[in-house]
């Protein structure tokens, strides 16, 4: 279809032992905000390095903005940006440099670029700091910078892996913000990562769940909520005073709880099916002397619906062995700068 | 893609990695301290004309010491030697042994008590023999224990006695022809005469400084271009460069080019301290150095950059690239010839791009060759280096995208 802008047919990644991304067929429109949301190590950045032309696919094929990722990789690079996991800049030149430099080798001509630079730097309040080295930036900091780098050359298409990583969050929403901005004024097609939830929410028009290399699910966040309130599914936050992790795990053990996390001290979530679910899970707790506090039925979140369709809870997935994503590429990178 | 803007983009590269690394204080600083360190260290470990000073040997003259006798004159001689700085190269202590087999174990003893480094041993008949004109042999020991003081002893001594023999012959022959009775051993030590044998006697540091020169360089790329690419591809700005449409022979070349300048500059450095420090000599064009250094970066900065390509980050190319360059140097012909190395092993050493370049410089500066003399250096090393560079272009991208 001509509105799309990324068509992906059985793409996949093999590295030594593991298959990172597993014969994913996606398409994603133009101007839309589309989201790759799942756990660490799923393949998410290994999937948007493929599309980038920065890794070439095991099996498969792929177009973005009309060219072929395997034979088309020079025409593919002038239409996209990356702004990726780890900062692309060099820490002992200024931003300014930085930005220049990198305009240079998009061999964008002089006035032009200057003019360019200086808008782009306005647009994210970092003018002051223009001729300031980038290694004495926070991280914050660097990632504007390192955001307005990647649109340099005016892309069609912007790839963001987790852009919002490590960052507090006023400078997380003022991010989200830009990227919002971004992409109205200028039909910029967004391609995100993250494993963040609210941003998925908030951000994308559609969201593509993957875990272990594979897409899950791939629809509107309000669609794939529907699809745990769709069914008899119930979200039930209980609040019981004395919890402990035996009486947890009884209430997981129930027939008509599919899944169940605790929150906290006193808060346990589960995801429960069936026609007498209060009475199951409230019998439970009684018998075993828990003391309920407060027990609510909530609309269902996306987490709910990540965890339904996959089984897994974002929040607490250690890298599963053997599905790392890319052997090197860490996720703490940011944390631990590469410009300390 | 005009070539033009190729080079253009390469010039750009290598202006980001020159203007990176001089904003790196600590970088800039061991870029000047380590080739200045390096060859300090290697002058003070190697004798060498400027350092060398009062020698302490012991001469049995048990040929008489009037002014008439030829031991007398050599003794004379010898106290006369200075090193290039003026100082005397000898301490001179006279051994009073009445018989040859006396004076050669009090100068065995002494030498193992380390109190001299050499003796001489100037036989009793030695102007009898001279005035006859038959051989005679005045006996040389050295201290082997110290090899290279050794060879300075045995080559300077040599060069003492023969030249005495040359002038008493000169007179020898004159006083026939002119029919005088002038006494022919009446050879004056003539200072300024000797003074003249140090700088034509090169010492074994002036023979190592064009190897060494080959070192430093050699020891600068091996970290320079894991640096320089594999530290990239580590913090992901080698993403962003590749993602651009610069041509990746651009990226490389550009980097390769900020290397040979930085190389070239520590390459000045070393040779300098070497030239001012420690009297090496530079008997070629200076121009000429240059560019046989020039074309030892390029030869194997084809090889580095395929190392840095293939590993996976900056200590693993470092490790490889320190690992090749150990036992080139020992291979290459820096600290003895390569004749000298066993057969199974020359073969090696004759492919290694190193053993041309330090040969290289080895002809120009101890021999003053012109260009003319080190063509097949030039063409191994240009050829060398363009294979290993064109393969490490097109592994680049491969590597790049995997």
């Amino acid at each position: 279809m001509e509105n799309m802008v990324i068509s992906t047919r059985g793409l996949t990644k093999r590295f030594a032992n593991l298959v990172a991304v597993d014969h994913v067929s996606i398409e994603v429109r133009k101007g839309e905000i589309f989201g790759l949301l799942g756990p660490n190590g799923a393949g998410k950045t290994t999937l948007i390095r493929m599309l980038c032309t920065l890794a070439r696919p095991s099996e498969g094929s792929a177009t973005v903005a009309g060219f072929d990722i395997r034979s088309e990789g020079s025409k593919i690079r002038e239409h996209i940006g990356l702004v990726s996991e780890k900062m692309i800049m060099y820490a002992q030149l200024t931003a300014k440099e930085n930005l220049r430099l990198f305009g240079r080798f998009y061999h964008i001509p002089q006035p032009e670029l200057d003019n360019r630079v200086n808008q782009l730097l306005e647009l994210v309040d970092m003018e002051k700091w223009a001729d300031k080295q980038i290694g004495r930036f926070s991280t914050g900091m660097k990632q504007r910078i390192n955001v307005i780098r990647a649109l340099l050359n005016e892309p069609d298409i912007l790839f963001l892996d987790e852009p919002t990583l490590g960052l507090d969050p006023q400078t997380c929403s003022e991010i989200r913000q830009f990227l919002r901005q971004i992409n109205t004024t200028h039909e910029t097609t967004l391609i995100l990562t993250t494993h963040i939830m609210v941003e998925a929410d908030n951000l994308c028009n559609r969201i593509a769940i993957i875990d272990h290399g594979k897409v899950a699910a791939l629809d509107t966040s309000e669609n794939l909520k529907r699809m745990v309130s769709g069914s008899e599914m119930k979200v039930i936050e209980i609040d019981i005073r004395n919890l402990t992790n035996d009486l947890a795990s009884s209430i997981d053990a129930l027939n008509c709880v599919k899944t169940s996390s605790r929150l906290n001290e006193t808060h346990i979530r589960v995801q429960a099916e069936g026609e007498e679910v209060f009475d199951e899970i409230i019998d439970a707790v009684r018998n075993a002397g828990g003391k309920i506090n407060s027990i609510n039925r909530l609309d269902p979140t996306l987490e709910d619906a990540f965890l339904q369709i996959t089984g897994n809870e974002v929040r607490d997935l250690s890298v599963a062995p053997g599905s790392m994503e890319r052997p090197g590429l860490r996720k703490t990178t940011r944390a631990r700068s590469a410009f300390s | 893609m005009t070539l033009i803007s190729a080079l253009e983009d390469c010039a750009w590269v290598c202006w980001k990695d020159l203007k990176e690394f001089s904003r790196s204080k600590d970088q800039v600083v061991m870029l000047v301290l380590y080739p200045l360190l390096f060859m300090v260290i290697f002058g003070f470990i190697f004798p060498n004309s400027n350092t060398v000073a009062n020698q302490p040997i012991a001469v049995a003259n048990l040929d008489g010491t009037n002014n008439g006798s030829i031991g007398y004159a050599i003794y004379d001689a010898l106290n006369a030697t200075n090193n290039t700085n003026g100082v005397p190269y000898f301490a001179l202590k006279n051994a009073t042994n009445t018989s040859e087999a006396a004076a050669f174990d009090s100068i065995k003893s002494e030498i193992q008590n380390k109190q001299i480094v050499a003796g001489i041993i100037i036989p009793a008949n030695l102007t009898e023999c001279v005035e006859n004109g038959t051989e005679c042999n005045i006996t040389v020991i050295t201290d082997q224990a110290n090899p290279q003081m050794s060879l300075e002893m045995q080559s300077i001594l040599s060069q003492v006695i023969s030249y005495l023999g040359t002038s008493i012959a000169q007179k020898e022959v004159n006083a026939t022809l002119l029919h005088f009775s002038v006494n022919p051993i009446n050879v004056t030590p003539l200072g300024i005469h000797f003074q003249g044998l140090i700088p034509g006697n090169p010492s074994y540091f002036d023979f190592l400084a064009p190897g060494v020169l080959a070192i430093v360089i050699i020891f600068v790329l091996a970290t320079g271009f894991p640096r320089t690419i594999s530290y990239e591809k580590d913090i992901g700005t080698m993403d962003g460069l590749i993602m651009t449409p610069i041509p990746k022979s651009s990226i490389i070349l550009g980097k390769t080019l900020a290397q040979t300048i930085k190389g070239l500059l520590q390459g000045l450095i070393a040779l300098l301290v070497a030239v001012y420090i420690f009297g090496a000599v530079v008997n070629g064009s200076i121009a000429l150095v240059f560019l046989v250094l020039f074309l030892c970066i390029f030869s194997f900065a084809g090889v580095f950059l395929l190392i840095s390509s293939f590993a996976d980050n900056e200590t693993t190319a470092t490790a490889v690239t320190t690992m090749i360059s150990m036992p080139m140097m020992f291979l290459s012909g820096v600290f003895f010839p390569i004749s000298q190395m066993p057969a199974w092993l020359q073969p090696l050493c004759n492919v290694l791009p190193m053993t041309y370049a330090v040969s290289a410089l080895q002809k120009v500066m101890l021999l003053g060759a012109p260009i003319s003399a080190i063509v097949p250096e030039i063409i191994y090393l240009i050829v060398f280096g363009t294979v290993f560079m064109i393969l490490a272009l097109f592994t680049f991208r491969r590597v790049m995208s995997r």
